[in-house]
């Protein structure tokens, strides 16, 4: 009773890796708790996935095998996880902040009227103290996540509903093999229990993959490259740099003229106006038509092999040096010190 | 047969096109600097919904905002690109409200409204970036939720096609009506104002509106009736207390902490492991990315 729950996703057969990394965080959770960790796997044809689990601390695992669990629809979910949370009373309930955790998370929060935090950068262990109520609270989880378009950072408690649920992104918890000996027990969910015939109301007709619009203007942190990127090929080190950081692609007119980016990435006076929170500028040289659409910017990191280049006057922080060297190592460091 | 929808739409601070002055010397949001603005994918929802209403004849969109009295312009605003009319649910006991209260709140105005076919939301508000409100408005209206839409395909006898944007790839949902779906920023974008529609509600009002007018202010809605904007309040909606506002919140709080820029005096780093790794830390501790 009252344990740290996991509410683990199926990603192509396979325990995604978000909820690998949120086992990873409910193991020291729950340590710190002196609970126990215990995960909930929901899915079809998943038979020995426990294999997968065990190992990253979990001491129960919950496994629900029906058809009616596979492709991921909300009510079928929604209603077994209600139903085990109304019996087995977790402290905390934690998902991934993926398509699925954030259909599925505030479904089953409104429905046992707990709280939930969406997206937080960091979960910890602490005591409250509510001077007006004249209460103190032992082990609330804090809930901490950036609000405000990434301005404030808030930490967020949840006193007195339970459990306390939260919602991580993928890359933003460490993801670690507790013990491969660990032992773990493994628990049926008698599914039928839960699922009602009106749960099945919502029916995926095809599922393929396809390639989604850039958007750079609604991102809060642009890796823009220039002519300086010297190929297309290189330009997926800025791909790969946006991805760890959680940010988008953008390009100079030179840059997109030399067929390096699509034209929809443009920034300037000719493309797209930004202001994000963080402009990274690759191999830029900062003609005034491109600083035009970014110079508004809350930050500016510059990297040019010309210590003189234009742009670095513009930037709060210019790294004198090849792209192609400094880019792969930014996304070193930042994995590196992340989690 | 016409649809009945409801479209749920947000002011919000422009916390996207933050810039320079987002943020005061002391360290704390310069709400000055944040313009208020309809939440960008309540607009992609709201182009889906008149998008249904040219394909179904006699079909209705009703914007829904829950915020102070400034929030009719987003009545206004909804108005101007194609909606037939609004409701704005304000009332000082919604203030402090978390994503749960507020879903209750705006559960129990949907259900006052009473006769609708679809709810649309936004996938999420800028403000929080939570998400949860569609689902969890979904959940106490007890019915079926479809997220992440970016094409609402078909809506008709009874049932509703959607695409699905995912992670990785697309689905295409089929559902029964009435449902709640809430559109992705992928969707197509809005359609702008209409000139025609801007004259004719540019003087739609509420009634605390019409109120703080001055005495020389002709009021023309008794022959256009179109021209008032509803106005809720808490008592006009059937609520419980314990579940609004701050009291209704199961989440507070506990302590916020202001992201500070730097001033504009460029820094130079060489390439070096050191500095990159100097650089990263630096950028992970003061929350710009990470
Ligand atoms: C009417 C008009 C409208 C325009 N509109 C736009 C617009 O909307 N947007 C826009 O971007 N431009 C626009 N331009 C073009 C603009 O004037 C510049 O030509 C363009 O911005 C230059 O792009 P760039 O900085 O990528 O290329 P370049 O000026 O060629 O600069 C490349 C930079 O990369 C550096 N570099 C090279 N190799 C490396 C390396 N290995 N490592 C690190 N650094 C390296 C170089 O030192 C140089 O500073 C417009 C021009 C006109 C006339
Ligand atoms: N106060 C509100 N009034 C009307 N709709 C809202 C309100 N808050 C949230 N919504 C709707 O719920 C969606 C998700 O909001 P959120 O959960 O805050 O990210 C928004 O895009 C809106 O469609």
């Amino acid at each position: 009773m009252n344990n740290v729950f996991v509410i683990c996703e199926m990603d192509e057969g396979k325990v995604a890796d978000v909820s690998l990394e949120l086992l990873t965080k409910g193991r020291t959770l729950a340590n710190t708790l002196k609970c126990k960790l215990e995960a909930v796997v929901l899915g079809h044809k998943i038979s020995g996935i426990e294999k997968e689990i065990i190992p990253y601390g979990a001491d129960v695992v919950h496994i629900g095998d029906d058809p009616k669990l596979s492709p991921y629809t909300t009510l079928p979910h929604s209603a077994v996880i209600n139903g085990l949370f109304a019996e087995t009373k977790p402290q905390i309930g934690l998902l991934g902040a993926s398509t699925m955790g954030r259909d599925l998370g505030p479904r089953v929060s409104s429905a046992l009227v707990s709280g939930l935090t969406a997206d937080c950068t960091a979960l910890e262990i602490g005591d409250h103290e509510d001077k007006k109520a004249g209460k103190n609270y032992k082990d609330l989880l804090y809930q901490i996540r950036p609000a405000f378009g990434g301005n404030i950072v808030a930490t967020i408690i949840n006193p007195d509903c339970r459990p306390q649920m939260a919602t991580v992104r993928e890359g933003v918890m460490k993801k670690e093999i507790y013990s491969p000996n660990h032992k773990g027990e493994v628990k049926t969910i008698d599914v039928s229990k839960y699922i009602k015939p009106e749960d099945l109301v919502v029916k995926v007709i095809e599922r393929h993959m396809e390639k989604s619009r850039v958007n750079i203007k609604n991102s809060s942190i642009i890796v823009s490259g220039g002519y300086g990127m010297g190929s297309k090929e290189n330009f997926n080190v800025l791909y790969d740099l946006a991805e760890a950081i959680g940010g988008e692609v953008g390009a100079s007119r030179a840059a997109v003229d030399a067929g390096y980016a699509d034209h929809d990435r443009q920034v300037g006076q000719t493309g797209i106006t930004v202001r994000p929170k963080l402009y990274i500028a690759c191999g830029i040289s900062g003609q005034i038509q491109h600083t035009a659409g970014m110079e508004d910017s809350a930050m500016v990191i510059a990297i040019n092999n010309d210590a003189n280049a234009p742009i670095n006057k513009i930037a709060d922080y210019v790294i004198t040096g090849d792209v192609m060297e400094i880019i792969p190592k930014m996304i070193k460091f930042y994995k590196k010190n992340s989690k | 047969m016409g649809l009945k929808i409801i479209v749920l739409a947000k002011q919000v601070p422009d916390t996207r096109n933050v810039g320079k002055d987002a943020m005061k010397a002391d360290g704390t949001v310069n709400r000055a600097a944040l313009p208020a603005i309809f939440n960008p994918e309540d607009l992609n929802a709201l182009e889906q919904a008149l998008r249904l209403k040219e394909k179904y004849k006699g079909s209705t969109v009703t914007v829904l905002t829950m915020g102070p009295g400034r929030a009719a312009d987003i009545i206004r605003e909804g108005l101007f690109r194609g909606a037939d009319d609004g409701y704005l649910l304000t009332d000082r006991a919604f203030a402090g409200s978390d994503t749960l209260a507020t879903s209750y709140a705006i559960s129990c105005a949907v259900r006052k409204i009473k006769s609708f076919d679809l709810i649309l939301a936004g996938r999420q508000a800028i403000d929080g970036d939570t998400a949860q409100v569609g689902p969890q408005v979904a959940e106490k209206l007890n019915l079926p939720q479809i997220t992440y839409a970016e094409e609402i395909l078909k809506a008709e006898k009874g049932k509703i096609l959607v695409k699905r944007r995912l992670e990785r790839g697309v689905e295409t949902v089929e559902g029964p009506l009435p449902c709640v779906v809430t559109v992705n920023g992928s969707a197509a974008p809005c359609r702008p104002r209409a000139a025609k529609l801007l004259m004719k509600y540019k003087h739609a009002k509420t009634m605390s509106e019409k109120q703080s007018q001055s005495e020389d202010y002709i009021d023309m809605s008794a022959d256009r009736p179109y021209l008032n904007i509803a106005e809720w309040s808490v008592n006009d909606v059937e609520t419980d207390d314990k579940w609004l506002g701050l009291a209704g919140s199961p989440t507070k709080v506990k302590k916020i902490e202001n992201v500070v820029f730097q001033a504009k005096e460029s820094k130079v780093l060489s390439g070096s492991d050191k500095d990159i790794e100097e650089l990263m830390k630096e950028l992970i501790l003061n929350h710009t990315i990470g």
